[in-house]
């Protein structure tokens, strides 16, 4: 379901109804989740991406399929923009033996590595590092790979950012850090925890880094936005922040209210979904009102298959708590 | 006689073969390249193998392991170098909750083949937050692999392994050791990861030691050997894969058993060794298992009090008489 094709140019209306599509999967997959949760059948906690869907579809319309990824615990949008299926996304939420990780990973660490999807990470801000580190293995090996961390704005206050942005600025690396501000880090307004106005943009000129504020819910503005940084990664620029300006449709985590967003900020964001977004400027690009009814009608009909097969997945083998700690595949650490 | 190496030489020595032999070896920390490495032991490196081998960071320890993990993740083998042991606190996520559970959380999708390399433990007069001996820090997170060789031809073939190796390894060099020398191995001299040597052969009474205390251990047996007890010195050289079938099968043969340890007698890891013999050896023993380890205190700067805290040959000594006596 990757939507693929090039964007340096104009996106066309067949790509952006593909966009559209894709994003109305994230859209209904992360309703399902919410559903399964209060259900009872995913258990512990998810983080949901609601309202975030142009960010991911958006930001993976612009990469090359060998490019790497590398998202947050609310990162479920990234797993799929990147390929992951919703059905194999719902088994791990699910527990079961046939997720993305064979059940031993969760919601907040999907991951599709033979997508250069390489990870979701549930320590604020520590993939940052990491992704740097992916983009210097492709400039040492001499490809055209270039790697994106995506975060939220409270990873900008946290150590780790600011030695990621050092280095990758010292040493010219092709990595894109794009911030997903949804203008809360979980519970709190970024803006009173944050010295500047914008968290990741603002502290770009500390490391000699360009900077550039999108808007996150208009995928074709992402998409655009991320070929120009990638471009100048590959071209051997070095690495840009992106800060895409978004909302969360749900709360922070579970089954948080978010009580403490004012009502007339949710409903301005309300207004401005992505989804609508995107449908506004297919109807400018002339595709009918039916067309784009068929992609969400198909959409829904995808993810239903998908909470169905996961529903139906087997549990994981317990033995498989005991496999992969270690390369050859078992978990002995002593004779 | 072998041509002598310092330990301190055996670790440039070795990091230079595994560079000439695999181009995805790179090496990355603070002060590794033109400078040598605070202590020398990457001394040469950059002469040889450039800028684009041995890179220089800044004073960010977060962003070495993070970016090592990344390399690693996407077909290099890095080896990053935490300067002191003790700074690994400063980075401490990556190595407990990143490079360990990658591979495991991912269901087996990617693997994390690289090398922490870091000087370790006291003996140098550095104080509290230079001179601890931290191995059992890592002992404490499944997923990583331990190395801490006593020698510096083990140096060389455990680096040679742990570079090889798919999986994460921390790689303990002990500050005391740097500047000890014993025979240069042959070109391609390689030690498998998680298997102990017999430093010593004895029968009276076993000596479990790791890195800095396997000398000490050595130095013990040479005095107890003078009194008539066959002291059997055990250098573990890793902690992870934990060779337990050569502890169990020295104690079968000795029935005494001393743990010397330069981490806290506290959460020390000789603690899980003394646990799996008492599981699974009560009855090869004939006296009680003793523990010589660092004092539960924060290292002292002056010698004459790091002398108090950190284990003695004295100690050993009086450990072991008191189960041979017992």
């Amino acid at each position: 379901m990757t939507a693929t094709g090039s964007t340096r140019g104009t996106i066309g209306a067949g790509q952006l109804l593909a966009l559209y599509e894709q994003m109305s999967v994230i859209r209904r997959t992360e309703q399902a989740a919410h559903d399964l949760f209060l259900a009872g059948l995913v258990k512990g906690t998810t983080h949901l991406a609601a309202g975030h869907e142009a960010v991911a579809v958006g930001a993976s319309a612009a990469l090359a399929p060998d490019d790497y990824v590398f998202a947050t615990y609310r990162g479920h949008h990234h797993a799929m923009a990147r390929g992951a299926s919703p059905a194999e996304c719902l088994a791990e939420l699910m527990s079961k033996g046939t997720g993305l990780c064979h059940a031993k990973g969760g919601s907040m660490h999907l991951t599709k590595a033979s997508a250069g999807m390489l990870g979701s990470y549930a320590i604020v801000g520590a993939h940052l590092p990491i992704a740097a580190g992916a983009a210097w293995s492709a400039k040492l090996r001499g490809t055209s790979q270039v790697a994106v961390a995506f975060f939220g704005d409270g990873a900008t206050n946290i150590g780790a950012f600011h030695e990621a942005l050092n280095l990758a600025a010292v040493w010219a690396l092709p990595v894109l850090f794009i911030c997903e501000n949804n203008l809360y880090m979980e519970y709190t307004p970024i803006g009173s925890v944050t010295p500047v106005a914008h968290p990741a943009a603002d502290r770009a000129p500390a490391y000699g880094l360009p900077a550039e504020i999108v808007d996150g819910n208009d995928v074709v503005v992402v998409a655009h936005a991320v070929a120009r940084a990638a471009e100048r990664a590959r071209s051997g620029g070095g690495p840009t922040i992106l800060e895409a300006q978004t909302y969360r449709h749900f709360g922070h985590s579970r089954t948080d209210p978010a009580s403490y967003r004012p009502a007339a900020e949710v409903e301005h964001w309300l207004g401005r979904d992505p989804l609508d977004l995107a449908a506004a400027r297919l109807g400018a690009l002339g595709v009918p009102p039916e067309s784009v009814a068929a992609a969400a009608q198909r959409a829904a009909s995808i993810v239903e298959q998908a909470v169905a097969t996961a529903k139906a997945a087997p549990p994981p083998d317990p033995g498989d708590a005991f496999t992969d700690v270690w390369a050859d595949g078992g978990s002995s650490w002593r004779t | 006689m072998a041509d002598l190496i310092s330990y301190r030489e055996a670790v440039a020595k070795g990091l230079a073969a595994e560079l000439r032999r695999d181009p995805a070896v790179v090496c990355l920390g603070e002060d590794i390249g033109a400078a040598g490495g605070v202590f020398k032991t990457t001394a040469g490196l950059f002469d040889e193998f450039g800028a684009s081998r041995i890179w220089d960071t800044p004073i960010s320890e977060q962003a070495i392991l993070g970016m090592a993990m990344g390399a690693a993740m996407t077909g290099m083998r890095p080896v990053a170098e935490i300067m002191f042991s003790d700074f690994f606190a400063c980075c401490w996520d990556y190595l407990a909750n990143e490079i360990p559970k990658m591979r495991y959380m991912t269901g087996g999708q990617v693997t994390v083949p690289l090398v922490v390399r870091t000087a370790n433990g006291g003996g140098l007069g550095f104080g509290a937050q230079h001179s601890q001996a931290v191995e059992n820090w890592a002992l404490a997170i499944p997923g990583l692999k331990i190395a801490a060789p006593s020698t510096p031809a083990d140096v060389i073939g455990l680096l040679a392994a742990a570079v090889r190796s798919d999986d994460p390894v921390v790689f303990f060099e002990h500050k005391g050791l740097f500047a000890s020398k014993g025979p240069a191995p042959a070109d391609g001299h390689l030690v498998e990861l998680g298997q102990a040597a017999i430093a010593r052969a004895g029968t009276d009474v076993t000596l479990v030691a790791l890195a800095a205390t396997v000398p000490l251990a050595l130095a013990a047996a040479g005095q107890l050997a003078a009194g008539g007890v066959a002291a059997e010195v055990i250098d573990l050289r890793c902690l992870v894969p934990l060779d337990m079938r050569t502890v169990l099968e020295s104690v079968g043969r000795t029935s005494r058993l001393v743990i010397v340890e330069e981490n806290p007698y506290q959460g020390g890891w000789g603690g899980t060794v003394a646990s799996i013999v008492a599981d699974e050896g009560f009855e090869l023993l004939d006296a009680p298992v003793r523990r010589v380890a660092a004092a539960c205190v924060p290292l002292p700067f002056a010698d004459a009090l790091e002398d108090q805290v950190i284990p003695s040959v004295a100690a050993v000594l009086a450990a072991a008489r008191s189960l041979v006596a017992y």
